[in-house]
């Protein structure tokens, strides 16, 4: 039987490669981002200055919203033809496909972040180059928390009808601790003077957040998905 | 033998004894009980909503029993674990295939979840089964019926499975794939399989079945030996 990895690793190249012939959910995780960032740059910067500590907010509900379009397709996609029970069925453990969804979705994430990371850049003025690895370091803790409960959700919600009005029901309060430590460790970034030390502890908030999510989704996944 | 048999676990019977299944207050099975063995070809019938599906998805693990045990041999699910699934086959009505991969790829996919040392062979070999080699490396969906019916066989024989659980087969096939799967069933029973398959198409199983199961509201009752067409005897149980 193949090992854990192995099972992730064909189930999230099975995703992406469906993924890269439909294009439905980078198209409209991107669009949507795209259309939230112009949107509140429209609001927030008046005569070319943006509103001080906008830059942060806004990246991070561009991430949580578009990052909740891109969950809902996940397992929906299994559900076309009872597709999910034949991947139920294989002799794997079940955590190691939860694992390569949650990869899936990480990735897509991270494609849809870097555009919204460099049009936030852009439109409010926001120094996140100057320090690049913090911001790519929040970001990337708090996808992987993000993803690691959208993706339980979205499984848990599989064989709900109501589960696209359901999922952010459920993700939100979960994930608000989370998209909270992302907003102010990278509003700690952007000050005009720069707290990297502040920045740590949201970063280290987002690591403990993480590691007790990703943990439990793998732990309750294979229950969850018992009929 | 198959790469997947690399795992010790495996089976000459399955006993379902007492097993009832619930929505809620919808009792899909009610008692039911049964032995299936090696080599056995079972057919099982009944009308629309009698259970057929509730009994295979059980049969297959995917669905808990609310009471009553299923036994693989003599272990249970539970004790036999993730390897009591490299010995199952079953083909859902709904198939199981991603539509958007082409026929290669869902049976590739499959086979690396299963272990194959060469997916890529063993996909290939099953696609000249299928009679599908020249449309491989086209998209499943635009495959009619008939073809995502052959390829969704082949993709659950793929890891050679002791137990074959197969709901409503012949859906889609014309005749020359229709009399093609019914030499594939009888193929099955002389290499030890158990064979366990739903079916209103009764023209077509027709002297193909060891045995044949009736399920109505959830009762379970086995048709006499071959003694009137399978119609008649179907009707006549239905009747009673």
């Amino acid at each position: 039987m193949p090992n854990f990895f192995r099972v992730a690793w064909l189930v999230m190249r099975k995703d992406l490669t469906i993924e890269a012939r439909s294009w439905e959910m980078v198209s409209t995780t991107l669009f949507f981002a795209v259309s939230c960032v112009l949107v509140f740059s429209f609001a927030f910067v008046r005569a070319g200055q943006p509103v001080e500590g906008a830059a942060a907010g806004i990246l991070w509900i561009a991430v949580a919203f578009s990052g909740t379009l891109a969950l809902g397709p996940t397992f929906d996609r299994e559900r076309h033809h009872d597709a999910l029970r034949g991947l139920l069925l294989a002799p794997v453990e079940r955590s190691a496909i939860f694992f390569g969804k949650f990869l899936g979705v990480v990735l897509l994430m991270t494609a849809v972040e870097v555009v919204v990371a460099v049009l936030v850049a852009l439109l409010f003025q926001a120094p996140l180059a100057a320090h690049a690895w913090w911001v790519a370091a929040l970001l990337m803790l708090g996808n992987v928390g993000f993803a690691a409960v959208g993706t339980l959700f979205a499984a848990m919600l599989v064989r709900t009808r109501s589960r696209s009005v359901l999922l952010p029901i459920l993700l939100y309060p979960i994930t608000l601790p989370a998209l909270i430590a992302g907003v102010m460790g990278t509003s700690a970034l952007l000050q005009a003077e720069p707290n990297l030390d502040l920045a740590r502890l949201w970063a280290a908030m987002l690591l403990c957040f993480d590691a007790v999510f990703t943990t439990l989704a793998l732990w309750t996944f294979e229950p969850v998905m018992t009929e | 033998m198959p790469a997947s048999s690399a795992s010790s676990f495996d089976f000459d019977s399955v006993t379902v004894s007492g097993v009832s299944r619930h929505y809620g207050r919808r009792r899909a099975l009610s008692g039911v009980s049964l032995t299936l063995r090696a080599g056995e070809l079972v057919g099982l019938l009944g009308p629309n909503g009698a259970g057929k599906s509730t009994l295979l998805g059980l049969l297959a693990t995917l669905i808990q029993p609310s009471r009553g045990t299923v036994l693989y041999g003599d272990q249970p699910p539970s004790a036999a674990g993730v390897a009591l699934r490299a010995r199952l086959g079953f083909l859902p009505h709904d198939l199981q295939l991603y539509a958007e991969l082409t026929a290669r790829e869902n049976l590739e996919f499959f086979g690396g979840l299963h272990g194959f040392h060469d997916p890529a062979g063993r996909a290939a070999a099953a696609l000249e089964r299928a009679g599908l080699a020249d449309r491989a490396d086209d998209p499943v969906q635009g495959f009619s019926r008939g073809m995502r019916q052959r390829l969704a066989l082949e993709r659950t024989l793929l890891h050679h499975p002791r137990l074959v659980l197969l709901d409503e087969p012949f859906t889609g096939l014309d005749e020359a794939s229709g009399r093609a799967l019914a030499a594939r069933l009888q193929t099955l029973g002389r290499e030890q399989r158990i064979v366990l398959l739903a079916t209103h198409d009764m023209e077509a199983v027709e002297g193909l079945l060891d045995r044949v199961l009736v399920l109505r509201e959830g009762r379970l009752t086995e048709l006499p030996a071959r003694d009137a067409p399978l119609r008649e005897r179907y009707r006549a149980a239905l009747a009673r």
